[in-house]
């Protein structure tokens, strides 16, 4: 194997600059070409990153249920499952918080506060939490099997947790606290340009995730990779010391 | 099968019955997780200083000393396994892991009972709480439920990589976001017994069928999960 | 001959760390295996991988026909392994440890009894609890546990170590009914004068490798 390797091939790269088109794009239509929210002004752009930041983040987390589950399923145990769940996974994390911040910021501007203590935002840092719990287990070490193994295991029990919680959060809220803050997206108007804005953060937005998702997982094959060549490399070496 | 469930029968049993029988010789519930607990209840008196708020609180306040105590008890059921090579033993020796799985969750259920009676008898003590015949009936009911639903994933958390370096650290990490909603159902369902802030006592009743829900889907996950969690 | 175990090219490895680095072992059925070697040559990871507790890297490997790569977890039934760890609870008493290893595999209470006789830890030691037994009193202890299993085939490691001289004989004659009764015994050790009498091979292990075998 040579040392050029790249986790590029000619499709992730016209991916990529077709995601460097489109987020391009997002950028100036956000932020100039829509028009402002008669409520809420200019803050109303932090949305075209807010939302397509937790769709993705739910995309991401479904894919890495639906990679554990199939690594689980599948009799021949390939590894390429759990490296997508675990790429995914990282990437659900990241975009998660930046959906967090965005959405503390927006708070700030709308409601004047960082944080308020509803259902959604609280599940939110929920699922935040429970993903890195995730990601710190696929750290604990072992084999590759075993680091599939039981973080397939994890990532399964988070698909129940999430449910669990999100329920009974909305539960402890609703019943506890009648709905007093107004949902921050009800007082927005949007006319067809900004829809179509937002719709345009979802396009864009996915793009970026299937293209960090390629490459991380490629990245993670060449990880295991170098593992294993060292592997051959131990093997060789330990062979040796039967000779002195 | 029926020779599958008399092996999980007969497991479980020599499972539950040896972790009961090491508690009673060595005490570890009563010397140092029930102080413990003790401790954070008396902290939390520090911490919220009016006796107004902690009587407001105090249901909160005994399910928090719980989960903090069972992270605990949790680390030392497994510690026990793994200080001598015991669960590799039992692995090695075949041994039914639905039958671990059952023994190790009703020895912490009962050891977790225990200590929330303790904590009620505390907070009736402390935090001069007042319930009614009914509010009693009511945490009871909660408690044991509760309990039922925090055994079984107390055990399934406890029991990930029960031999892999960095886990006594990542347990509270795991644990605490997957029993959320125990303390979101157990707190409330107590404070509707406790009539914390005004609460009626039949408020708490349908927390109880949400922590019932979470007992059954536990108990079901972790007897298929519990085996390739404490694989290597 | 019957095959017991069957390792071809195997590697086993530890946190990146080849401990096998392609074994291949064939034992029958009856035979007394001793692996000797130096300090981590590999022979506790071989007993490991044959008792299914490490997982195969590459190559193949089957005990009592059970595919090691596919389904470790069912051959663990048929074999009992006595590591460097004993396996005791230390907070429990003689007699409970070696009841409880007994419930598990539904043991009467005449064959716990049993047990801890020929291991000499009935009477006072029964009631002692581990933690506060001699090493090679738990070593004791852990054998009779292992022979209320009544395992086909015996895994054991350095079992000579710790014990005294009667302890040592009594191990000797405990393998050797086993094997007259059908069982199969791998152990190894570096201390190799008592258990090469015993032994009807010596198999040699050296950096992951078998480097050479006797008769």
């Amino acid at each position: 194997m040579t040392t050029t390797q790249s986790t590029a091939t000619p499709t992730t790269q016209k991916l990529g600059i077709a995601t460097a088109i489109a987020v391009s794009f997002l950028v100036l239509s956000g932020l100039i070409f829509s028009a402002e929210d008669v409520v809420q002004g200019s803050t109303v752009r932090m949305m075209y990153v807010h939302v397509p930041s937790i769709w993705v983040a739910y995309l991401a987390f479904g894919l890495t249920a639906l990679c554990s589950a199939v690594y689980v399923s599948n009799r021949s145990r390939s590894l390429i499952w759990d490296r997508f769940a675990g790429a995914s996974a990282e990437i659900g994390v990241l975009f998660v918080a930046i959906s967090l911040v965005t959405g503390s910021l927006w708070g700030r501007l709308t409601w004047g506060t960082f944080w308020v203590w509803d259902a959604r935002l609280t599940s939110t840092a929920f699922l935040f939490i429970t993903y890195i719990g995730y990601l710190a287990v696929r750290r604990l070490g072992g084999t590759f099997t075993q680091r599939a193994r039981r973080s397939a295991i994890m990532a399964l029990l988070a698909v129940l947790e999430i449910p669990l919680v999100h329920f009974s959060v909305n539960l402890w809220r609703t019943l506890h606290q009648k709905a007093s803050i107004a949902d921050p997206n009800a007082k927005v108007q949007l006319d067809g340009f900004m829809l179509f804005t937002l719709f345009w953060g979802l396009v864009s937005f996915s793009m970026l995730f299937a293209w960090l998702l390629i490459h991380r997982q490629r990245l993670m094959a060449l990880e295991d990779a170098v593992q294993d060549q060292g592997l051959d490399r131990a093997i060789q070496e330990r062979r040796t010391e039967a000779g002195r | 099968m029926t020779s599958r469930m008399q092996t999980v029968r007969r497991v479980s049993l020599a499972v539950v019955r040896k972790d009961l029988r090491i508690e009673w010789s060595s005490k570890v519930l009563l010397n140092q997780v029930a102080p413990f607990s003790l401790v954070i209840m008396i902290m939390f008196a520090f911490a919220l200083d009016n006796e107004g708020i902690l009587q407001r609180v105090a249901p909160g306040l005994v399910w928090l000393a719980t989960l903090f105590s069972m992270l605990v008890i949790v680390q030392r059921s497994f510690a026990v396994e793994t200080a001598d090579g015991a669960l590799d033993a039992l692995r090695v020796a075949g041994t039914e892991p639905l039958g671990i799985f059952i023994g190790k969750s009703l020895a912490l259920m009962v050891q977790l009972l225990a200590l929330e009676l303790m904590l009620l008898a505390i907070a009736l003590v402390l935090y001069a709480v007042e319930p009614t015949a009914m509010g009693y009936a009511e945490t009871f009911a909660t408690m044991l439920i509760a309990t039922i639903g925090l055994g079984f994933v107390g055990t399934l958390y406890g029991g990930l990589g029960a031999g892999a370096r960095g886990r006594e650290t990542l347990l509270p990490l795991l644990l605490l976001p997957a029993v959320a909603p125990v303390l979101i159902g157990a707190t409330r369902a107590t404070e509707a017994a406790f009539g914390s802030g005004g609460a009626q006592s039949s408020e708490g009743w349908p927390w109880i069928g949400l922590l019932a829900v979470f007992a059954g889907v536990f108990g079901a996950v972790g007897a298929l999960a519990f085996g390739p969690m404490i694989e290597e | 001959m019957e095959t017991v175990v069957e390792l071809s090219g195997v590697v086993a490895v530890l946190s990146n760390f080849p401990a096998l680095a392609g074994i291949d072992l064939v034992v029958h059925r009856g035979e007394i295996v001793l692996l000797h070697g130096p300090n981590g040559a590999g022979k506790t990871s071989v007993l490991r991988v044959c008792a299914g507790l490490l997982p195969i890297e590459r190559g193949e490997g089957s005990v009592m026909g059970v595919n090691l790569r596919t389904h470790r977890e069912s051959v663990r039934e048929q074999v009992g392994l006595l590591g460097h760890s004993n396996g005791l609870y230390l907070e429990l008493t003689v007699t409970q440890n070696v009841s409880f290893w007994a419930s598990t595999v539904g043991a009467t209470e005449q064959e716990v009894a049993l047990a801890m006789q020929r291991m000499k830890i009935d009477g006072r030691l029964a009631h002692v609890k581990a933690s506060q037994l001699s090493a090679g009193q738990r070593r004791r202890c852990a054998l009779a546990s292992l022979i209320v299993r009544r395992a086909s085939l015996w895994l054991l490691d350095e079992p000579h170590a710790g014990l005294d001289t009667a302890g040592q004989d009594e191990l000797d004659a405990i393998l050797q009914s086993a094997v007259s009764s059908g069982a199969t015994v791998v152990l190894a050790s570096h201390e190799t004068q008592r258990s090469r009498l015993l032994a009807t091979r010596v198999v040699k292990v050296d950096g992951g490798l078998i480097s050479g075998s006797e008769s």
